[in-house]
């Protein structure tokens, strides 16, 4: 066994693994409770996936239009969601996103302003109302910059470029410590904690065409797994129905839902509109039927209903891939998006400057003059670590989880917008209850020599040994699995040949070999994150296989349309005894009467019942 | 498809070289994808630094034929179908590895400068009012995806060092954005003045040059504040005018 006296020691109340806008948000929040609070990152500070979002946070504030209301985002939400979200977590979302982005503000981020001087907010894909707080198309790297720029001055300890390995547990079973390590140096320190939060992010880069960055190799769910805690909704990926498609080496790179948001139209090789053919029951009464009325919504009639092209990004990926699958696709096998012909060159280059750069310089391409080629990339997780709805604990006591690391907010398929406020609101749950738990601890709990130990040498292991596999290449063996066998459209076929595929490469996966020393070893990196993108793949093949319905963004050839009883389950993930994955069906818990009604509502209803709180509140 | 020559360089501060490497390269690759490659194929440990691939979080800064960029957002068709391209790290700042370098110096100077203060006053119950002329010029500056291409350029800091004496042009704009921010209330001109170095800028310009996302630096962040402080501290009339009238001074 190793020595791991001679391992450096650092110890926190409360420790973040991740340092996008939930990870922030949670230190932040940690932080101003008094706790000593470290978070930990694997890239450098300021530069997590956040930084790429680019859309808008959604959140109720009412500034572009005054009717909007914490009940109308609920209702978009779970109705997005396919009804299949945590009620309570949509709940408090909806509720608390307008104070979490004014408190934004607060410190320091500059949104785009209304005419009269509020936030501005603009129109995204299912949601009701004008609701994304924006700065041009480039939010996510604002709210990053300002989490940022107000954490470095709360007393938080940022740890750079430290990888968190797996997590500690007591004899109690509570977390208390994660192993980490340097990859400036290659070397290993402890990090004790009295309560650990995971904002770790999705596993996108499971899939060869993904919005992703490099970080997002499902890191806190393979952790948490490893650690005995529940996964649930694996199921649900998101393909954005937008990413680029021309030149290769950029295929997967998200172009913003806001195109669409500012008029972008989709369209075949034919010239033909063809959302307007894929406009599902449930949405048809809010949305345009024609090119006329949607044109009247463009030009801000409040009558006219919204376009299709804005209908939920799981309808829209599949219109996408069905149209190419029917010959009717774009050059290089997508759909063109098309903003030439629908806003002035000088309107597209103030409200998507960052698009206009990334086609001039990426793909040589002006959208102010000519359509741009996109198709379906794995984009999102909806599902993750499974949370308890008011305190954001995960079943292993001691472990929180926030953001898109986190299951339950967004149901079967995630609206455009609420990403951004997700990371606002949970984080600083988050935040609260990790250090309300921290704060019952009256000590640190020992570290576990022979856990410690076991990490490190699974660590160096990959380095020591004479010879073996590639890891480079053995990703790009899963990636191609992912993509053929658990991609946009589904098959028990083809997820049952995933699943062996995945079972072959995990067996590769025992010798991996990462050639060079322990500095800053790429190399060694990209070996230690496919094991946790193996899990994640597994999960997510697994929990596809057994849901035999269509759901938000979990789609199935052979059960094409959603099944009732289907709602009443999640499908939960984790470790078991034998140490291989088991999972299971689990009935959703009921409920609450009240939000059932208001999700269920009719739009009408539920604006006339807005109407009369307010009048009754004067 | 012929294959391309690239002279990288792997090493650290005390010692490296460029090493020689060859490869194909495909339409639309980026110099980022040709690393990428060379890691996966032929050098597994070739350290690098990149994340989105987009030109959005500012990760992949490097030189490449000398030249400050951003290696994702560099085609390679951008260079001579012949050219050997040579691809070293930042100069300005300390090698960790290979094509990585230590930044550490950057984060230190944004710590030192104060956060932003609103004032309390002008806000209602709808929230902050500002329009959005009024928040233009901050909001230039604040597009900065932090890769450092601009403190990597400045010759105060890259040619003599002053990295005690000068915070470099991308803390220049961090402060100029504070300071043009229509509702901040610190006053910063002291600082920007004494300890921060607005004078040690001679205008080169160099930073605006290599900057990926556009900012003008120089004539709309830098220049604005030398102005600001020798409004301050170096005109007369306006000293004057200060002391005769007692001009309300920011908290």
């Amino acid at each position: 066994m190793l020595d791991i006296s001679e391992i450096k020691t650092i110890e926190h109340d409360v420790l973040i693994v991740g340092a996008g806008g939930a990870g922030l948000s949670a230190a932040i929040e940690a932080s101003s409770q008094g706790m000593s609070t470290g978070i930990v990152m694997k890239s450098l500070l300021g530069k997590a996936h956040t930084v790429m979002a680019e859309g808008g946070m959604a959140a109720a504030l009412g500034n572009v239009d005054e009717r909007d209301h914490w009940k109308i985002h609920f209702r978009d939400t779970m109705r997005g969601g396919k009804f299949l979200n945590v009620w309570h977590m949509a709940e408090l979302h909806a509720k608390i996103a307008p104070e979490r982005v004014r408190l934004l503000e607060e410190w320091g981020a500059v949104f785009d302003r209304t005419k009269k001087g509020l936030i501005n907010q603009r129109n995204f894909g299912g949601h009701r109302y004008p609701r994304l707080a924006h700065v041009g198309d480039r939010t996510g790297l604002e709210m990053i910059r300002t989490l940022q720029d107000h954490g470095i001055h709360q007393g938080i300890e940022a740890y750079m470029e430290c990888t968190a390995l797996d997590l500690l547990k007591n004899d109690e079973g509570e977390v208390c410590g994660v192993v980490c390590m340097w990859r400036e140096t290659g070397t290993f320190t402890i990090f004790k904690a009295k309560s650990i939060i995971f904002a770790t992010g999705g596993g996108g880069k499971a899939w060869e065409v993904t919005s992703n960055s490099w970080e997002y190799t499902g890191d806190g769910y393979a952790m948490a797994y490893e650690a005995g805690a529940e996964l649930m909704d694996l199921e649900f990926n998101q393909f954005h129905p937008t990413g680029m498609v021309w030149p290769l080496s950029v295929k997967g790179i998200l172009v913003t839902e806001s195109v669409r948001g500012e008029g972008g139209i989709l369209l075949n090789s034919e010239g033909e509109r063809f959302m307007f053919n894929y406009i599902p029951e449930r949405f048809r009464s809010e949305t345009a039927d024609t090119q006329e009325e949607a044109a009247r919504w463009l030009a801000g009639d409040p009558s006219a209903r919204r376009p299709p092209e804005l209908l939920t990004r799981d309808v829209v990926a599949k219109a996408i891939n069905a149209e190419v699958k029917a010959g009717r696709g774009s050059k290089h096998g997508g759909a063109y998006l098309n903003i030439a012909t629908q806003r002035s060159a000088e309107d597209i280059k103030k409200k998507l400057p960052s698009m206009y750069h990334q086609f001039k310089v990426l793909a040589e391409l002006d959208i102010t003059k000519e359509p741009m080629e996109v198709g379906p990339t794995c984009h999102y997780f909806m599902g993750g670590v499974k949370v308890d709805a008011k305190t954001t604990m995960s079943t292993v006591p001691g472990l929180f989880a926030c953001g898109e690391c986190a299951a339950g907010m967004h149901g079967a398929n995630r609206l455009g917008g609420n990403s951004l406020s997700d990371l606002l609101v949970f984080g600083y749950l988050s935040g609260k209850n990790a250090s309300e738990y921290a704060k019952n601890k009256k000590a640190h709990s020992a570290i576990n020599q022979e856990q410690a130990s076991r990490i490190i040498q699974n660590a160096t292991a990959i380095l020591n040994r004479e010879s073996g596999a590639n890891p480079y290449l053995l990703h790009e063996q899963l990636e191609n699995n992912m993509q053929n066998n658990v991609g946009i459209i589904r098959t028990k076929d083809d997820l049952i040949k995933g699943i062996e595929q995945l079972e072959k490469i995990k067996e590769e996966y025992k010798s991996v070999k990462a050639k060079g020393a322990s500095q800053f070893n790429p190399g060694w990196h990209e070996a230690l994150g496919l094991r946790n993108l193996l899990i994640t793949a597994e999960a997510v093949a697994r929990a596809a296989e057994i849901r035999e319905e269509s759901r938000g963004a979990h789609t199935r050839d052979d059960f094409p349309s959603e099944q009732k009883e289907w709602l009443n389950y999640n499908i939960i993930s984790r470790k078991g005894t034998d140490g291989s994955m088991e999972l299971l069906k689990r009935e959703r818990p009921a409920p609450n009467q009240e939000l059932k009604r208001i999700a269920e509502s009719t739009i009408e209803d539920l604006e006339k019942e807005i109407l009369e709180e307010k009048k009754q509140l004067i | 498809m012929a294959k391309r020559k690239f002279q990288i360089y792997i090493g650290n501060n005390e010692n490296g070289e460029l090493a020689n490497f060859e490869t194909e390269v495909k339409e639309g690759m980026v110099v980022l994808d040709v690393i990428h490659k060379i890691q996966a194929e032929q050098a597994n440990d070739l350290a690098v630094r990149w994340n989105c691939k987009a030109g959005k979080c500012g990760s992949c800064s490097m030189e490449i034929n000398g030249k400050p960029k951003l290696s994702c957002m560099t085609r390679m068709n951008e260079y001579a179908p012949d050219e050997t391209i040579t691809i070293t790290p930042m100069k300005t700042f300390p090698i960790v590895k290979d094509l990585v370098t230590d930044v550490s110096w950057n984060y230190e100077q944004n710590k030192r400068i104060k956060p932003v203060k609103l004032d309390s006053e002008s806000k209602t119950d709808k929230g902050y009012i500002m329009y959005q002329e009024d928040v233009e010029r901050s909001q230039e500056f604040r597009k900065c995806i932090e890769c450092y291409l601009c403190q990597n350029v400045c010759h105060v800091l890259r040619d003599h060092d002053q990295k005690d004496k000068f915070v470099g042009p991308r803390f220049m704009i961090r402060l100029a954005s504070l300071d043009m921010h229509p509702l901040d209330t610190v006053d910063r001109i002291p600082e920007i003045k004494n300890d921060y170095g607005s004078g040690m800028c001679n205008i080169t310009k160099c930073c605006t040059v290599v900057c990926p996302e556009h900012i003008n630096i120089t004539d709309n962040g830098i220049i604005p504040l030398k102005e600001r402080v020798v409004d301050r501290y170096y005109d007369p009339i306006a000293m004057t005018i200060n002391k005769l009238f007692g001009k309300k001074k920011k908290s």
